[in-house]
């Protein structure tokens, strides 16, 4: 059980990293353009802005825990 | 242009998770001999070409499109995390990597550790297992999603195999870490890289058109240049501003 946790640890730090919230930022964005692009929209502008917004948002709450 | 970007960004990436094992085998190999740490980096380093070449073919097979949208995806959060480390770096906020003090802190826990009898030592030889397996497994993942998404793993593994060379020749000879190398700069300029060509195959992958084509790679690349330098300006100010508000209290 030990082991298989460290392992399930490992591959959580590998690909999620530090903050969660970027991994589940990008797959929700990547799901809603690919929703879009399904439909006729060419939304390529959503990507760049939401790479910017999630290292704001990332960002920020790294440096605010680091300043209490 | 993809294929010098998918060089340079394997190349990079490599050579900055290989002067960080070199650290690890260097003060392994210094305080308990040289064998076992030879053997443990080949060792790593043949598992990982089965990574690479297991992967590799497996990723392949997918039709492009939805190979770019998982690989797109991947490669974003993947470079996402690496500019994030790499932005809190510069700006004061975490630690730069300092080599002297990993290789100093590798040689005292190698010190201490108890010393086998016979012929193969297997701390030393853990030690440089996983310190050369586990730094290389990113650069195996950078391969194999690079190369893969643009159906050239052979040519991501030659910018990654050139840079493991050339690292290792260097070490080789001034036989100690490789302190003056600006490894933080290299992995802002990877974090960079893998952001860009995240958000351009996942772009890709999802079915949109980017404006300009091929182009518009060249335009992402500048975007996260900017958009990750003036984060790490504003990061650098607040910094300051604590430190001067810590300084006064």
């Amino acid at each position: 059980m030990n082991h298989l946790r460290t392992f399930g640890k490992f591959w959580y730090d590998f690909i999620i990293g530090d903050d969660w919230r970027v991994a589940a930022g990008v797959t929700a964005v990547i799901a809603l353009v690919y929703f879009v692009a399904g439909r006729g929209a060419n939304w390529w502008w959503l990507l760049p802005v939401a790479v910017a917004a999630l290292l704001v948002v990332s960002l920020d709450n790294a440096t605010r825990t680091r300043r209490r | 242009m993809h294929e010098v970007l998918l060089v340079a960004a394997s190349f990079l990436a490599c050579a900055v998770e290989m002067v960080e094992a070199l650290t690890i085998v260097l003060a392994v190999g210094v305080t308990r001999g040289w064998r076992s740490a030879i053997i443990g980096t080949g060792a790593a380093l043949a598992a990982l070409t089965v990574v690479v070449a297991a992967l590799g073919p497996a990723l392949a097979v997918l039709p492009i499109d939805s190979l770019r949208l998982f690989v797109g995806g991947l490669l974003l959060v993947f470079g996402l995390q690496w500019l994030r480390k790499a932005i809190l770096r510069a700006s004061g906020f975490k630690a730069l990597h300092d080599e002297q003090a990993i290789f100093a802190e590798e040689q005292r826990a190698a010190r201490a550790a108890a010393v086998d009898g016979g012929g193969m030592d297997w701390y030393t030889f853990t030690v440089s297992f996983k310190g050369v397996f586990l730094e290389g497994l990113e650069v195996a993942f950078i391969v194999v999603t690079f190369g893969g998404a643009q159906h050239n793993v052979a040519l991501a593994a030659v910018g990654a195999a050139a840079a493991a060379v050339v690292v290792l020749l260097v070490g080789l000879a001034v036989h100690r870490p490789l302190s003056q190398v600006p490894e933080n700069t290299m992995k802002y300029a990877v974090g960079v890289m893998l952001t860009t060509f995240g958000m351009f195959w996942a772009g890709e992958g999802a079915g949109i058109n980017w404006p300009g084509s091929d182009a518009a790679l060249l335009a992402l690349l500048g975007y996260v240049l900017v958009v990750s330098m003036v984060l790490t300006t504003a990061l650098r100010r607040r910094h300051d501003r604590v430190e001067l508000t810590g300084a006064v209290a």
